[in-house]
C-alpha cells in the first residue's frame, strides 16, 4: 500500500497538470496568434473591384472593421460565405476582404454568383500580406479596433455563433454608429 | 497458377513501385539556392527548425505546400538583406508565434519544458540509489554466515 503511494500521487498530479492543459487550452488545435493586442500590419494592395486603386491600411484607421482572408481555391470560405453576406446586411461593422493568392477574374465571378459581402478587397498575390498577419489558413478573421489593433483572431469558417459570441461581443457598442 | 501474363503483370508492378520508390529525389521540395554557400548552409538550417504552419508537423525544407514556399521566400529575403539568425527566428515568431519554432527558445514559459527531462533524470538516478542501496542493506541484514563446514549445513538442512 505504502510503497504505491508515491508513484500515485505523481501519476495523479500529472493527470491534473494534463487535463487542467487540456481544459483550459483557448481554442484546441488553434494557436493563438503573437498579433492580439499588437497595431495591425500595414499594406497597401490593388483593389478587386478597382485595380487602379489601392486598398491601404491607413485608410481604414478610425472605424472598427473585420479582415476577412478568403480564396477563390478555399473551400471553407464557400461555407462561411452567406454568413458574412447576414452579417453585411446587418450593418453593424464593415467587412474588408483579403484575397490570398488568389486568381483576380475568378475572385470577381466568386462575388458576382455568392454576392459580395465586402466593403473592399485587396488583392495578396504574393501572399506578403497574409504573412505578415500570421494566416496559415484560410479563412481567417481578424477584428480590428478604431485604433488599429488587431483585437481579436478566428481561424476557420465564420458560423453565426462565433459571429455573435466572438466577434459582436468585442464592439464597442457605439462602433455600429461610427460604420 | 502462374502464366506468363501473370508474371509479366508482376513484373510490371514490381517496376513500377521500384520507379515510384526512386522518384522521391525528384520530389525534393525546395531548389533555393543562395550566392553563396555559408548563406546556403544557414537557410538550410532555419528551414529545418522552421514549422509549416500549415502542416505542422513538417519543416518549411520539407513541405510542399504554398505557404511553406511563401515563408521560404521570406527566410532566404531576409538573408540577403544581412540579418541574422536570431533575427529571422524573431522575424517568424512576430508572425506566427513560437509555435514555428521546432527549438523552442528558453523563457520562462517553456522552462518547464526544457528541464523537466533533467528533472526527471535526476529523480529516476535519485529512486535507483535508494533501491540499490536498500538492497545492499538486504545483504548485510542476511549476512549469517554459512559456517565452517557447509556440508554439515546442508546435511542439517536434509534432517
Amino acid at each position: 500500500m505504502n510503497r504505491f503511494a508515491v508513484p500515485m500521487a505523481v501519476f495523479v498530479a500529472l493527470v491534473a497538470v494534463l487535463a487542467i492543459g487540456i481544459k483550459h487550452s483557448p481554442q484546441k488545435g488553434v494557436i493563438l496568434s503573437p498579433l492580439i493586442g499588437k497595431p495591425a500590419p500595414s499594406f497597401q494592395l490593388p483593389s478587386l473591384g478597382d485595380p487602379a486603386h489601392t486598398v491601404a491600411s491607413q485608410e481604414l484607421r478610425g472605424r472598427w472593421y473585420v479582415l476577412n482572408v478568403w480564396g477563390t481555391w478555399c473551400v471553407e470560405c464557400r461555407a462561411e460565405h452567406q454568413m458574412l453576406i447576414e452579417a453585411r446586411d446587418a450593418h453593424v461593422v464593415p467587412l474588408i476582404g483579403l484575397d490570398w493568392k488568389d486568381d483576380d477574374a475568378r475572385a470577381r465571378e466568386w462575388l458576382a454568383q455568392l454576392g459580395n459581402p465586402y466593403e473592399v478587397v485587396a488583392l495578396d498575390h504574393s501572399g506578403n500580406t497574409a504573412v505578415d498577419y500570421g494566416v496559415y489558413g484560410a479563412p481567417e478573421t481578424f477584428l480590428v479596433s478604431d485604433q488599429g489593433i488587431i483585437v481579436y483572431k478566428y481561424v476557420g469558417p465564420l458560423t453565426r455563433e462565433v459571429w455573435k459570441k466572438e466577434i459582436l461581443s468585442r464592439l464597442p457598442p457605439h462602433a455600429a454608429a461610427t460604420s | 497458377m502462374r502464366t506468363p501474363g501473370r508474371a509479366r503483370t508482376t513484373w510490371l508492378v514490381a517496376t513500377a513501385t521500384v520507379a515510384v520508390l526512386l522518384m522521391s529525389h525528384a520530389w525534393a521540395v525546395d531548389p533555393t539556392e543562395l550566392p553563396d554557400a555559408r548563406l546556403q548552409a544557414r537557410y538550410l538550417a532555419l528551414t529545418h527548425e522552421l514549422r509549416c504552419m500549415q502542416c505542422q508537423n513538417e519543416t518549411l525544407a520539407d513541405s510542399p505546400v504554398d505557404l511553406a514556399a511563401d515563408l521560404r521566400r521570406e527566410v532566404r529575403d531576409l538573408l540577403l538583406q544581412g540579418k541574422s539568425d536570431d533575427e529571422v527566428r524573431a522575424w517568424m515568431v512576430a508572425r506566427y508565434g513560437d509555435f514555428i519554432l521546432f527549438r523552442p527558445r528558453f523563457s520562462a514559459r517553456t522552462a518547464w519544458l526544457w528541464l523537466a527531462p533533467g528533472v526527471a533524470l535526476l529523480i529516476g538516478l535519485g529512486v535507483c540509489w535508494r533501491i540499490v542501496r536498500g538492497r545492499g542493506a538486504l545483504v548485510d541484514a542476511d549476512s549469517d554466515p554459512v559456517g565452517d563446514d557447509p556440508r554439515a549445513q546442508v546435511k542439517d538442512a536434509r534432517d
